[in-house]
């Protein structure tokens, strides 16, 4: 059986304060009672507080998930001074330079900023080595007078755009008045999702030296709903990227799995490098702007910062073996069947047990495993407990149960330390399931650190009320055998 | 479901993975939601709550249905702390 190569993946993250009060939760409660925002604001962190923070540090590629168990919590009163926004696995860009990438996309001038930000942002981002002049061209303001205008006609809709110290730089439109599809708040994510995943879609492109008419197929693989009242949520991201992106003899679509269509992207896009049907070939995921602030009531109540004000966006280039880069063992696809029913012991029995027992491996042969890699500081101190450690116990709950490792707690934690880590993501959602770790994989695959990587994500279909099913796929990604 | 059913015949039964959610989940259907956010706040519904991982659910579960469905999880979650968080919301709020 032949295998597909990942050859590489990019993070782009923004820091978006600003954008918070457009998450879907604060945008509810700031409606409910305006004076939330002030509490929200003054909880919001700098740009520098943001690049220190060490999980970002970990998704930019400049320190190891491992270092992370060494660094005393809170980790956001243990910010790194003077640390890289850029890293081997990505960069971050601030707020001011992100509004101008939203502009850069909006094809059908929906945003408008105000004209000397507009200048500001630009100036910015003239020294981005990956924002075409073409893009700069597009990132063009208007007068003051005229957002002032069009925010204080009710009748319009219009959103304002704010940075983080509440100052108004520019406003976000309807598309079409009657047409919830094309709400303002949709219209943002949307372009945000777009401006995240063609700058994730740029950078890995041009540090694995893949010109963008290479490439022939694009997935997306994200959380988002494009499209108007007669086709809400039909999509293609993945085209509209192709083209932001320059990749002119790409085409694409979208996979859609809630969380876990990440790794179902990755499964469908290796098989159809493998097969030939598309040898060059990319999966994308924009971010998650509704969740922007989802859990801020937990972070006031405990008057710690709000940590949810990063976008990511992520990108993953794929092909047919090549005899270097780590493979996609499509023999070890974990499925979670319709039948297996939405217990978490079936669940990690379908997406674990069973793709190792095919392999003939033991749960121990797993050099790491990448699971949900949800950040404990943003969802523990919210009441959702400690998700990748969670994760880790009933692996090796299961683990134990087959005889791979002895029962007991001490035996437990071992395994979990050895084969676990502790959680990066800066969002939850599609990036937070399995992706994080994939660059650090990667890294340690080529080495030769590590030899097998596994990654299973689970998706809660159960939220669109259709069906009361969870999902989850998996898929273990090998050393290639050919450069050990 | 309480405007409709009445509080006698209701026992909400908690699934949540940490004490401190179980807590708030807990004060939620009691006293009111403490976050005063949510639809509950202000409310105080005072009904009976339990978790899952508590003996008084557990044994009146088919033992065999227990072990298939919940018992890993108690190896899992910090199910001591998830019970005593219940206890000390059932004593302070006096249900």
């Amino acid at each position: 059986m032949d295998h597909p190569v990942i050859r590489g993946v990019r993070f782009f993250m923004a820091h978006t304060p600003g954008l918070v009060r457009h998450g879907s939760k604060p945008d509810r409660e700031i409606a409910r009672d305006p004076e939330v925002w002030e509490s929200i604001k003054s909880h919001l962190r700098s740009f520098d507080d943001v690049v220190g923070y060490a999980p970002h540090q970990v998704l930019l590629g400049n320190r190891t998930p491992e270092s992370l168990a060494e660094l005393d919590q809170p980790w956001y009163e243990n910010v790194a001074r003077e640390a890289p926004r850029n890293g081997p696995h990505g960069e971050l860009v601030s707020e001011e330079e992100f509004y101008g990438l939203l502009k850069a996309g909006d094809d059908f001038d929906l945003l408008w900023l105000d004209e000397e930000f507009a200048e500001r942002s630009r100036e910015l981002l003239v020294k981005h080595p990956r924002v075409p002049a073409a893009d700069l061209e597009k990132i063009v303001g208007v007068p003051p007078s005229q957002i002032e205008e069009m925010l204080d006609d009710s009748e319009k809709g219009a959103k304002p755009l704010q940075l983080r110290d509440g100052s108004t730089i520019g406003l976000i439109q309807h598309g079409l008045l009657e047409d919830p599809s094309l709400a303002p708040d949709i219209l943002l994510e949307n372009l945000a999702v777009k401006a995240t995943g063609t700058m994730a879609l740029r950078l890995v492109m041009d540090d694995f030296s893949i010109a963008p008419d290479q490439l022939q197929y694009i997935i997306g693989s994200g959380e988002e709903a494009i499209g108007d009242r007669y086709n809400r949520g039909g999509g293609n991201l993945a085209k509209t990227v192709a083209e932001a992106a320059g990749c002119i003899e790409a085409t694409g679509s979208d996979v859609k799995a809630f969380c876990c269509a990440p790794v179902h992207a990755m499964v469908v896009a290796g098989s159809l490098a493998t097969s030939g049907v598309f040898p060059e070939i990319a999966v994308i995921g924009g971010c998650s702007l509704a969740k922007l602030g989802m859990k801020f009531g937990g972070h006031l109540a405990k008057d710690i910062p709000v940590m949810e004000d990063i976008l990511v966006g992520f990108a993953v280039l794929m092909g047919p073996d090549d005899g270097v880069s780590p493979r996609l063992r499509l023999d070890s696809i974990g499925r979670h069947t319709v039948g297996a029913g939405s217990v978490q012991q079936a669940i990690i029995e379908a997406l674990v047990q069973k793709p190792l027992e095919n392999m003939g491996l033991s749960f121990t042969d797993i050099d790491k495993y990448s699971t949900e890699m949800h950040n404990p500081e943003i969802t523990d101190t919210a009441g959702s407990g400690n998700v990748p450690r969670t994760n880790y116990r009933l692996i090796a709950a299961i683990a134990a149960a087959r005889g791979d490792i002895p029962a007991g707690n001490d035996a437990r934690d071992e395994f979990v330390a050895m084969h676990g880590m502790m959680g990066f993501s800066p969002t939850q959602g599609h990036v937070a399931s399995a992706v994080p770790y994939l660059a650090h994989a990667l890294d340690s695959l080529r080495s030769g650190e590590s030899k097998y990587t596994m990654f299973l994500a689970k998706g809660s279909l159960f939220l669109g009320r259709m069906t009361h099913l969870s999902d989850g796929e998996s898929f273990v990604l090998e050393a290639n055998p050919a450069a050990r | 479901m309480v405007d409709k059913h009445g509080k006698d015949d209701i026992v909400v039964v908690l699934g949540s993975p940490s004490a401190e959610s179980a807590e708030v989940y807990a004060r939620t259907v009691t006293e009111g939601d403490p976050s005063w956010v949510g639809p509950l706040a202000g409310i105080s519904l005072g009904l009976p709550v339990f978790h899952i991982l508590e003996s008084e659910m557990k044994d009146q579960i088919d033992a065999k249905v227990y072990k298939e469905q919940v018992s890993i999880m108690e190896s899992v979650l910090e199910t001591d702390e998830i019970i005593q968080a219940m206890k000390n919301v059932r004593e302070s709020v006096s249900v």
